[in-house]
């Protein structure tokens, strides 16, 4: 008889309720049981849940993994050991060695003064309002994967600009799956952008080798009013990887976000991303680049909700999909009653290189306000061959040709960012992800 | 010297006959226009000859420069000197012409040895061709042919043969949507950039493309098949004529 795959975690948690305790704050710990209870009641979502209808889950948990619950230190030095395929991008660099926080003095030293960038657990000693007030608050209470991350989550970084303060550079955080053996990795994500504040921060999320790596990660932003917050995603992974992402945006009024999530490789990923407009005259744009060959999987779902009047919002999503990859997109828009002269705009354009390739589009618009301005489109086509002849003709070989078009198919998105250097390097690296001169080894020197 | 040798060419698409045997030979150096009316086949004929894949050649043989033509891939025809100004020159959203051209100008050195040009250099080549069909710096730096009116297609595509130098150059249509100034510019490009021993393949409806580009040779293609071949003017005579009296020759 098949175990369900939800059991080997229930047990862990009982086993080792005393550890989750002994090594994490109070703050995370006291909204612990009743995320358990909620993960309990609910399960792996499956294809029948209408938001993982794309993604069934349970069978990227049932391995076993380990965790390292009992926060055994790491092995390596992450500066010495990693470099990512975004280097030298700033001087603010920070790790996260499966779900450990590493940051080095000298790089803690770079920060703009008043800026705080430190674990969860140290956060919660230091600024314990603000991360009482925050922490938890945000994600979704009845989604099973963030009750899953908020049951076992023993730390998390913590990323605290006050108001006012304005990052003169982009802040890099490596999120890095490293291990002997079948690994997972809990992470956790706070994110507090004070009134009038600004800053950037990039996420790359690489895996290291060939084992089986699965992280489940929950990220918290809340934007003050009038507040800039560019939040950048990188997913470098492998084959074997499995990314469970679960983003929660709160964007007070005034305030402009830009959130881009851009997938180069990746084994089987489900990204949520939510963004609650709250406060009047917000802006968001959200924007997304997959890279699929393989068998890859990966599903975006996004969620904007205009709770008040006067905010903007704009998605755009392209994937290239090959061989026999999956890719999904699934985005809704919800204008709530009352959120008059909304205006929200939503494109999700796809190419399909095989046959094989699937790629679903699912837009959804649920409009509660009369005087609101909304459109969405979605296509999912070919390459144009007419082009690619054309190209050829004048001596261009049809991988080249292939490329250039994917290229600027891309383009389009990567214009949108607001970090010029993030811009040239992912025009480079998506190129040489169609070159085929990408791979997990290259992304990463530990071994060299 | 023979520079393109086609013998018997027989080609089909989706399994209906277009091309019903054709002979044809040109000479280094030597400009050919190929007339007929609406449907005879002559944009198959240069769609076969720069490999197309929506078509199928089920007989017959084409040498180019000595070489087994058909045996080549499009782009490889296309360094070995081959060049289509295509009738209707495709859109490329997103490609600068910049990027392409550099692409395609660097493939063509690799394949006779060269080193690819610096940026500089690639710049001042672009300069330099620009002129030849007074292309507007505007339209080198947009995308392809993206947004071109149908005269700045056109045109475009005779700067791109500036810019890659074939042997052997195929009009496929290039006159046709041009009002008179722009089929000028157009023509007076084509004459520069003719060497000694570069050949050109005008295909045309019109006399009046043939006033500008005088060629040695012209063909009547009917039905799949040359059916007439002589000095300009036969252009002429067509032009004054039309096809009847080529149908009654033909017993139609």
């Amino acid at each position: 008889m098949n175990v369900a795959p939800e059991k080997q975690y229930t047990d862990l948690y009982r086993e080792a309720r005393g550890l989750l305790a002994a090594h994490s704050p109070a703050v995370m710990d006291a909204v612990r049981d009743e995320a358990f209870a909620t993960f309990c009641a609910k399960g792996f979502p499956t294809t029948k849940d209408e938001a993982y209808k794309y993604t069934g889950l349970g069978p990227s948990f049932a391995p076993d993994y380990g965790l390292n619950l009992a926060r055994r230190p790491l092995a390596a030095d992450p500066y010495a050991a990693f470099r990512c395929d975004v280097p030298n991008l700033s001087t603010s660099l920070f790790f996260v060695v499966n779900d450990t926080l590493c940051a080095s003095p000298e790089h803690l030293a770079a920060l703009t003064p008043g800026v705080v960038l430190t674990s969860l657990a140290d956060a919660a000693v230091r600024f314990p309002d603000i991360v009482g007030r925050h922490y938890g608050r945000l994600a979704a209470q009845d989604d099973a994967l963030t009750a899953f991350n908020t049951a076992f989550a023993e730390d998390g970084v913590f990323l605290y600009v006050p108001d006012g303060v304005v990052m003169d550079k982009p802040l890099q955080l490596i999120n890095v799956m490293s291990a002997g053996a079948d690994m997972m990795a809990v992470r956790r994500l706070l994110v507090v952008i004070g009134d009038r504040a600004s800053a950037k921060l990039l996420v790359c999320d690489h895996a290291d080798g060939d084992k089986r790596y699965l992280s489940t990660q929950v990220a918290e932003i809340f934007v003050g009013r009038d507040a800039v917050f560019d939040y950048y995603e990188l997913e470098e992974t492998t084959p074997a990887n499995t990314r469970v992402a679960n983003t929660y945006i709160r964007q007070a009024a005034g305030s402009n976000v830009l959130a881009n999530g851009v997938t180069l490789t990746c084994g089987t990923t489900r990204n949520h991303l939510s963004v609650e407009l709250a406060g009047e005259g917000a802006e968001t744009m959200l924007g997304g680049i997959a890279t699929l060959d393989a068998r890859q999987h990966l599903d975006n779902n996004t969620l904007i909700t205009h709770r008040v009047p006067r905010c903007t919002s704009r998605e755009l999503f392209k994937y290239v999909v090959d061989d026999e990859a999956v890719g999904a997109f699934a985005g809704k828009v919800r204008v709530e009653p009352g959120a008059q002269k909304s205006v929200s705009q939503q494109t999700n354009k796809n190419i399909c290189l095989t046959r094989a390739a699937r790629m679903y589009a699912q837009p959804q618009l649920e409009i509660y306000a009369d005087d609101v301005q909304c459109s969405h489109g979605a296509t999912v086509g070919q390459l144009d061959e007419a082009a690619v002849f054309y190209m050829r003709q004048r001596g261009l070989s049809h991988k080249e040709a292939v490329t250039l078009l994917i290229n600027a198919f891309v383009n389009e998105v990567i214009d949108h960012l607001r970090m010029d250097a993030l811009k040239e390097r992912l025009h480079l690296l998506v190129e040489k992800r169609f070159r085929g001169e990408l791979g997990a080894c290259r992304t990463c020197r530990k071994c060299k | 010297m023979k520079l393109l040798e086609i013998k018997d060419l027989h080609a089909s698409i989706e399994g209906k006959e277009i091309l019903k045997g054709i002979d044809l030979t040109i000479n280094a150096g030597e400009v050919h226009a190929i007339m007929g009316p609406n449907g005879s086949g002559k944009s198959t004929l240069s769609a076969v000859l720069v490999g197309n894949p929506a078509y199928t050649v089920t007989r017959g043989s084409v040498t180019f420069g000595g070489k087994d033509l058909l045996a080549m891939s499009p782009e490889e025809r296309s360094r070995e000197g081959l060049f289509l100004s295509f009738q209707y020159p495709v859109e490329i959203p997103g490609v600068s012409m910049v990027n392409f051209m550099r692409a395609a100008v660097n493939e063509h050195r690799k394949h006779r040895g060269l080193a690819p040009l610096t940026a500089s250099e690639f710049l001042k080549l672009m300069r330099d061709k620009r002129a030849i069909v007074e292309l507007d710096n505007k339209l080198a730096n947009r995308s392809v042919n993206e947004g071109f009116s149908g005269g700045e297609k056109k045109r475009n595509e005779i700067f791109q043969m500036a810019m890659l130098e074939p042997s052997l150059a195929i009009l496929d249509e290039t006159d046709s949507g041009l009002d008179i100034d722009a089929l000028r510019i157009v023509a007076d490009g084509v004459n520069k950039l003719k060497r000694p021993d570069t050949s050109v393949i005008v295909i045309t409806h019109y006399q009046r493309l043939l006033d500008y580009i005088k060629p040695d040779v012209v063909h009547v293609l009917y039905k799949g098949r040359i059916v007439k071949t002589d000095g300009p003017r036969l252009a002429l005579e067509l032009e004054e004529k039309g096809y009847d009296w080529i149908k009654k020759e033909l017993g139609e």
